[in-house]
């Protein structure tokens, strides 16, 4: 009542609608809840809802989801594919990860200079970004394909024995990262060549001058004033190794012999092709406890070296 | 973000400046190229090899796939194999329904998210932080720990509300990420550097709260906008997860979703395979070759502020 006896007489109408769209509190609501009622059913109510899952019986089929307490978790230290997915998943992660930052330094360094042509040089390097991750399975199943693949080509070439790649359990892996290097090369140059570009040159000149070499200057000067790139590519890498499962479902399936096996892959596996959702909601929690503390690791370790220029 | 067009500038004033350039300059140029080619080139080719060797497969027969060591050439270039390809599957079914699924959303993100960052960096109401927090939380869940809430959610609402956003249905494709909590971030962020004198002023002139949003705020947010637009857009188009739990018919099929059954009824006809990869990966090669400067910029903003 006190509200309405404030309100400038400018306003023709004194009706309850047009008290609300001057409350800040209608208006702010009213412009936020399309957003949140989108994010609200399908971002946070999943949360909860998998964790219920977690502690429940679920062949997504039946409306009946018996409780079965911790007997999901339980089941998990026991589980021997699950164990080689965990394996698989970190010799994964350990090698893609630096291994594209390195492939992303090493070419964003070599494109960061004044050359004829340069945005050409750019532009195939980026361009890896447009390959959706089948593209880049499906041509690396090609390249890496045993009989007539153009790598065992170039190994016979020099004299080396061919290998069977994909199908064999002890190289599926390794060519999984090398598609996946390849596929991510484009945003890692991204990163490390606009970080490159706030270097500023008379750092750089300056340690020239003083008669430091090429090397020893990348060293102690550009390196650390990129490590804020690095500690975001390390972290963001990380994450999405983590979550492989694009590649595997595309080339091997898990195969040969759960070589290939990931944890989101045998997530998966458990929720969508053996219909055990509430096992697969207790894998995911524990995903995704490990993937919080691995990022606290890294920035809580990354934050020691992290140089912010500013 | 604001300085990105200054260091273009150098590279392109160096040609319309020929009183410096002298003739034994040029001369100089023409003849010893920078020795960075050297180093260039060897990359750019490696770099490139997996699309050199994905098109000329697909211009080969399938005798000549089959050959060790492979050849490196289209003897006769087939582009029947294209043909081919598309009359196997319906290629351009699945080029549309991912067009369709990844436009509405990029427009549904640019829409809602610009309305609800918006009035989270603007207007103060009941719940705003911790509505705002709720909403940033599922940042950090990676969505192997929703999709199976979110596939019941689905199933629920094809069932009860509309079969349209239900199971094997593009709604179902659509709606998950109609709005997301990136978007409502990155652009609140944006909003909060835009000078609030601007949009007092408008409001003093009686502009209602959308209009001071849409006239005002919007036009000077484009960078920002075209940020969300082309992450949206990526990551809509390169989906596979979630079409793969989802949708079940052909003609439903999203292009990375279509091209991975094609793959499954066309095991070892790799020129097919190829034919059918280079075609489905044509459109958004094209967008990003026109595009390349928002996606470059846009990827670059978001990693190093995010």
């Amino acid at each position: 009542m006190a509200t309405a006896t404030t309100a400038p007489p400018a306003a023709p109408g004194t009706g309850i609608f047009r008290r609300l769209s001057r409350s800040e509190h209608a208006v702010g609501w009213a412009f936020v809840s399309p957003a949140v009622l989108i994010i609200g059913i399908f971002g946070l109510l999943p949360i909860l809802w998998s964790l219920l899952l977690s502690f429940q019986k679920s062949d997504l089929l039946t409306p009946q989801t018996p409780w079965v307490g911790l007997q999901n978790y339980k089941q998990i230290p026991g589980d021997a594919t699950f164990r080689l997915a965990i394996e698989h998943t970190i010799i994964y992660t350990a090698l893609f990860v630096p291994c594209t930052m390195l492939v992303g330094l090493v070419i964003a360094a070599a494109l960061n200079r004044k050359v004829r042509g340069i945005s050409i040089y750019r532009t195939a390097a980026y361009v890896t970004m447009a390959v959706s991750t089948i593209n880049e399975a499906l041509v690396f199943m090609w390249l890496f394909e045993p009989n007539f693949g153009v790598v065992n080509a170039g190994l016979n070439a020099v004299g080396l024995p061919q290998q069977q790649w994909l199908s064999d359990p002890n190289e599926a892996l390794y060519v999984i990262v090398a598609m996946t290097v390849w596929g991510w090369t484009g945003f890692a140059v991204v990163i490390y060549l606009a970080a490159l570009q706030g270097v500023p040159q008379d750092l750089q000149d300056a340690a020239s001058i003083d008669g430091a070499k090429r090397f020893t200057i990348f060293r102690t000067i550009t390196f650390p004033l990129l490590s804020p790139a690095t500690l975001f590519l390390a972290v963001w890498l990380s994450i999405n190794a983590l979550q492989l499962f694009d590649e595997v479902y595309l080339t091997t399936r898990g195969g040969p012999l759960y070589s290939t096996t990931v944890v989101v892959y045998y997530l998966y596996d458990q929720a969508f092709q053996q219909f055990n959702a509430g096992y697969a909601a207790a894998l995911a929690y524990v995903l995704f406890m490990v993937i919080i503390v691995i990022t606290f690791i890294q920035f809580k370790v990354g934050n020691r070296f992290v140089h912010y220029n500013r | 973000m604001t300085t990105s067009a200054s260091p273009t500038i150098p590279g392109r004033t160096a040609e319309p400046a020929p009183a410096e350039q002298t003739h034994e300059h040029r001369r100089f140029r023409l003849r010893r190229p920078s020795p960075w080619h050297l180093v260039l080139i060897p990359i750019s080719f490696i770099l490139l090899f997996p699309f050199y060797m994905m098109v000329v497969t697909s211009l080969q027969t399938e005798a000549q796939t089959r050959r060790f060591p492979p050849l490196l050439t289209p003897p006769t270039p087939q582009w029947s194999n294209y043909a081919t390809a598309l009359h196997a599957a319906p290629f351009v079914r699945f080029m549309v329904n991912s067009a369709v699924v990844a436009l509405i959303i990029v427009v549904g993100n640019l829409v809602l998210c610009s309305i609800a960052g918006y009035a989270f960096a603007r207007l103060r109401f009941a719940g705003r932080g911790l509505v705002f927090g709720l909403l940033m939380a599922t940042l950090m869940v990676p969505f192997q720990v929703t999709m199976i809430p979110e596939f019941l959610i689905v199933k629920w609402l094809g069932v009860h509300v509309w079969d349209q956003l239900g199971i094997d249905h593009l709604g179902a494709l659509v709606l998950p990420t109609l709005a997301t909590a990136f978007g409502i971030f990155f652009l609140r962020q944006f909003f909060l550097t835009v000078p609030v004198e601007l949009e007092e002023a408008a409001r003093m002139d009686g502009t209602s709260r959308l209009g001071v949003l849409f006239k005002i705020v919007l036009p000077l947010s484009l960078p920002a906008l075209s940020t969300v637009a082309a992450i949206t857009f990526l990551d809509a188009w390169n989906s596979f997860l979630w079409p793969l739990i989802v949708i079940n018919t052909e003609s439903h099929m999203t292009l990375p979703l279509g091209l991975t059954t094609f793959q499954g009824s066309h095991d070892t006809h790799w020129e097919l395979l190829m034919a059918g990869n280079v075609f489905s990966l044509v459109p958004m090669l094209l967008v990003f070759l026109i595009a390349q400067r928002y996606f470059v910029r846009s990827v670059a903003a978001t990693g190093l502020k995010g």
